[in-house]
């Protein structure tokens, strides 16, 4: 209970944003709604399966394509929307079925050759993709203020009803079973868990709201191309979100959104040549000396360990 | 005969493939690390046989000792320095802070160098090479050659010395290897850096061929992945028959189905071979 009431009033209070903020503070409150989407997806199957995937990437630039694509042949927005989501779903519950009997590094290499592949194969079909000179998308007819708003609300909803599926699913059998897979697959697997279902029900769990996010995000910017949206840093940052935030946790992974993107406010702004290095060291540090999160820090002085829960 | 043709460029390039694969592949196979870093490596071995090729006039056969040598050094530090620290944490932690890692040498090179493609064009090449039917040109033959002689170096090297002997001791049971007296730390450090090693002589052979570029990176990278998983993982013959193998497909495919689907058809081939088989073609099961 206290999980949803904590949800409800965070919800409340981002959404009254466009009521005291400006443009600017606008697209960075999208942003972070897009990156909590992306890092609570992946803590459902990096989190609590331990599954390290690469495959973010994949999902997100496959909806962003699919919307694009359904758009250009005259499909409203919002179905293509949903279009993306059940496209990235279904290719997650394929591909899970391919690639989830392979454990650890061979599991992180097959999902990060994902995204690779599908930017190649999008790359050699310009006819229905529009290759690597990108696609545009219908424009909407809105102000630019309008227009800042729809896409912060529509990301903003996205985002409560990732986090809202976490508390649900972190509840479930499927959330506790996720979690016996991560600490022994085996023993999971006689104490009469199919692991097999369960992992590509997270796994495709982790896949069906990035894909909604990368469509979003296709309408939101008009104009997508694949060295954009099969970005492999869009599969690293999710993990480094949940990493900074606490891995398999509730709200672990929104916490480290925020944090994420204020430092990439910050490094953009003052280094914006080296910014992707400072990005890598903050991994490396994060990494060696924060293996738990930022918020462990405050979770060992606290003697309730509310963010836990 | 285009076949025999198109089949004697694949074997050329795989020699090339199997030299940048086997220090990933050893690494990976001692440490349980997938090194991210690898396919920078590579670039900045090419850039040092570029620099001591347009300053100082040194082949860049000669700058594999070099680039080798840098690159060798830079591992090591790195090793004993950071990943060290992690080396048994899960998987997650030591791929996510080797590819921090590289995010920082990688964005460092495009600094320092720009992302220009630069290339080194030889003042004598070695003219070419007719067997019957094909025709070869002489340079890369030569860089193949040596590639594969620095990969049957390595594997003399880890079945003769005695640092190899406790490499592999190491690689098939640590703590047993930790309690006959190994310095388990320390053979970790000379593994990254032999890895790194090979990466940089690999760059240097590479930079006669390919073009320079920080951002060819994820590239050899990439082929380092499908050739381990080609080959089995931590095995030399295995990384030698991946890379070659590698090569002759990737030759084949941009005859039939054009040169910008050959990547595809590569990493295509990667996911069906770890759904089918997930061991490699010559690994041995059990690994993981």
């Amino acid at each position: 209970m206290r999980s949803w009431l904590a949800l409800a009033v965070i919800a409340a209070l981002v959404a009254a944003l466009p009521l005291v903020g400006n443009n600017y503070a606008l697209r960075l409150a999208t942003t972070v709604c897009m990156y909590s989407v992306m890092a609570q997806s992946w803590n459902f199957i990096g989190g609590l399966a331990g599954y390290p995937s690469f495959a973010t990437a994949a999902f997100f630039g496959l909806g962003a394509y699919a919307s694009a694509i359904l758009q250009n042949r005259g499909v409203p927005m919002v179905p293509a929307w949903a279009g993306a989501g059940l496209a990235a779903l279904l290719f997650a519950a394929f591909l899970g079925g391919a690639i989830l009997h392979l454990r650890g590094h061979y599991f992180a290499i097959a999902s990060l050759i994902v995204a690779e592949m599908l930017r190649e194969i999008v790359n050699t079909l310009p006819d229905f993709t529009g290759g690597g000179k990108g696609v545009n998308l219908p424009l909407l007819k809105l102000s630019v203020t309008g227009q800042a708003q729809f896409f912060f609300y529509a990301m903003l909803a996205l985002a409560v009803l990732t986090v809202a599926t976490t508390i649900v699913i972190h509840r479930s059998k499927l959330g506790f079973g996720l979690r016996c897979i991560q600490q022994n697959e085996s023993a999971a697997d006689i104490i009469g868990i199919n692991t097999y279902a369960y992992k590509t029900a997270g796994f495709s769990l982790s896949a069906v709201f990035v894909g909604v996010a990368g469509a979003i995000y296709a309408s939101w910017v008009n104009y997508i191309d694949p060295p954009d949206v099969f970005d492999v840093l869009i599969s690293v940052k999710p993990m480094v979100m949940v990493l900074l935030g606490g891995l398999g946790t509730v709200f672990g992974p929104s916490i480290g959104a925020v944090i994420l993107l204020l430092l990439e406010e910050a490094v953009w702004r003052n280094f914006l040549t080296i910014h992707v290095a400072v990005l890598g060291a903050i991994i490396v540090v994060l990494v060696l000396f924060l293996p738990n999160g930022l918020l462990a820090l405050i979770r060992e002085r606290s003697p309730t360990k509310v963010m836990a829960k | 005969m285009i076949y025999l043709q198109i089949a004697a460029n694949g074997l050329v390039l795989g020699g090339l493939y199997a030299c940048i694969a086997v220090g990933f592949s050893l690494v990976w196979g001692v440490l349980n690390v997938i090194n991210i870093l690898h396919g920078s490596f590579i670039v900045l071995g090419s850039y040092v046989a570029y620099f001591a090729y347009v300053h100082l006039g040194i082949h860049p056969f000669i700058s594999i000792v070099i680039a080798g040598g840098v690159l060798y050094a830079l591992g090591y530090l790195v090793q004993a320095g950071i990943i060290n620290r992690v080396v048994n944490a899960p998987v997650l932690i030591t791929l996510t802070l080797t590819f921090g890692l590289d995010l920082i040498l990688n964005n460092t090179m495009l600094v320092a160098f720009t992302a220009d493609y630069r290339g080194i064009t030889l003042a004598h090449p070695l003219g070419s090479l007719e067997i019957g039917p094909v025709f070869l040109p002489g340079d890369r033959v030569a860089a193949m050659a040596l590639a594969i002689l620095l990969t049957i170096l390595l594997y003399r090297l880890l079945r003769d010395s005695t640092i190899g002997r406790a490499i592999i001791a190491v690689r098939m049971d640590r703590e047993a290897a930790a309690l006959m007296g190994v310095d388990v730390k320390r053979i970790n450090a000379i593994t990254f850096a032999i890895g790194a090693f090979m990466a940089g002589a690999a760059g240097a052979l590479l930079s006669i061929i390919f073009p320079i570029s920080p951002l060819n990176g994820p590239v050899f990278l990439g082929k380092a992945f499908v050739v381990c998983v080609l080959g089995g993982l931590g095995s030399v013959p295995g990384a030698l028959a991946g890379g070659l193998l590698l090569g002759v497909i990737e030759s084949f495919a941009s005859y039939w189905l054009g040169p910008e689907r050959a990547v595809t058809v590569s990493f295509a081939l990667l996911l069906v071979l770890l759904f089918v088989r997930p061991s490699g073609l010559m690994g041995r099961r059990g690994y993981e």
